[in-house]
């Protein structure tokens, strides 16, 4: 058994330690927010925060998430989320929607980080972050919207 | 008086072999040195090295040293940037299977203050900014330079996974301290 703790809860999980977190958190403890998308850290589908970092779960082994802080798209921080859950419904960002966690999940990283982020800014944090759909200039407008009330 | 002027002769002709004999033996020494800088040049330039020390902000990656994909960027710390840390994705270890990243520990490339970079020099301006503290942040660049290729983990690593640098990791050690040991003479 592996204690993680996931949104502030803490869980045993059956699993062997290189078993990707990604798989425990949608698969055992059912949080099915965070996506997987390519599952070798190229499309950022399925990024959660491991102590505050933007981390791809998919490859991100228990070992390395045993003890630490996780977060997924379930449990941001209201700072974070209201902001930009509101700013993502004002551009309509998402069009199929499977990116869109990854995307957010990122996006708070990048504002947490820097508030009033430029577009160049904007393109060095979420560059990651694949949206088949091309969301993308609707992603930028969002979170220069976001920022503004954060 | 004629015997004096022999002994005289002799003397000047035998220092005078000497000196060449010397001059001889420092010029084979500059030529095995910088020979052996030469070879060891090969594994600065490989793309196992190379990759993390890139002319510009983003490192490079693959066996043709392309940019790294999803255009990731140094940061001041040359640990990345927002979402886009080098950690977020380089795990502690190397993950098994074709294409998967790269891990360890640490992983960055050199810091924005510090960049290092190697990309498109020559053996001879590299071998000048291996003696140039500025450039690597040494403080006694002989010692400090074989202790970093000899010790430092993410040089190590560069011989555990991909394409592996022309020389084993026990021969580029060696090369560059045959470089020193015999002048650090720059190569042409
Ligand atoms: S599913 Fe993790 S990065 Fe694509
Ligand atoms: S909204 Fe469809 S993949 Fe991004």
């Amino acid at each position: 058994m592996i204690e993680i703790d996931v949104n502030g809860k803490k869980h045993n999980v059956d699993a062997t330690e290189d078993t990707p977190l990604l798989w425990i958190v949608r698969e055992q403890l059912g949080l099915t927010g965070s996506k997987f998308g390519c599952g070798m850290a190229q499309c950022g589908a399925c990024t959660m925060h491991l102590e505050g970092e933007a981390v791809r779960s998919c490859i991100t082994p228990l070992s390395r998430a045993k003890g630490k802080k996780i977060v997924t798209i379930e449990g941001l921080d209201k700072s974070l989320s209201e902001p930009i859950q509101k700013a993502w419904i004002e551009k309509d960002v998402p069009q199929c929607g499977y990116c869109q966690s990854g995307q957010v999940m990122s996006a708070a990283v990048l504002l947490r980080e820097n508030p009033k982020p430029t577009d160049e800014d904007i393109d060095n944090a979420m560059a990651g972050n694949i949206c088949r759909c091309g969301t993308y200039q609707r992603i930028r407008e969002a979170i220069h919207i976001a920022a503004k009330s954060i | 008086m004629v015997l004096m002027v022999f002994v005289t002769v002799f003397a000047v002709n035998k220092n005078h072999e000497e000196v060449e004999k010397n001059y001889a033996f420092e010029k084979q020494l500059e030529e095995e040195s910088k020979q052996a800088f030469l070879k060891a040049y090969k594994v600065f330039m490989h793309p196992r090295c190379v990759n993390c020390h890139p002319a510009g902000d983003a490192p490079l990656q693959g066996d043709d040293s392309h940019i790294h994909s999803q255009n990731v960027k140094r940061g001041i710390d040359g640990k990345g940037l927002y979402a886009l840390k080098c950690s977020n994705c380089h795990q502690e270890k190397n993950i098994p299977g074709d294409n998967m990243p790269p891990g360890h520990d640490i992983w960055q490339l050199p810091p924005a203050h510090m960049k290092m970079v190697f990309e498109g020099k020559s053996p001879r301006q590299l071998a000048e900014h291996f003696m140039d503290n500025e450039f690597t942040g040494f403080v006694n660049w002989q010692e400090d330079l074989i202790h970093h290729v000899e010790h430092e983990p993410l040089v190590l690593h560069s011989w555990s996974y991909g394409t592996r640098p022309p020389l084993s990791h026990e021969e580029f050690v060696e090369s560059l301290k045959e470089w020193i040991e015999k002048g650090a003479a720059l190569p042409d």
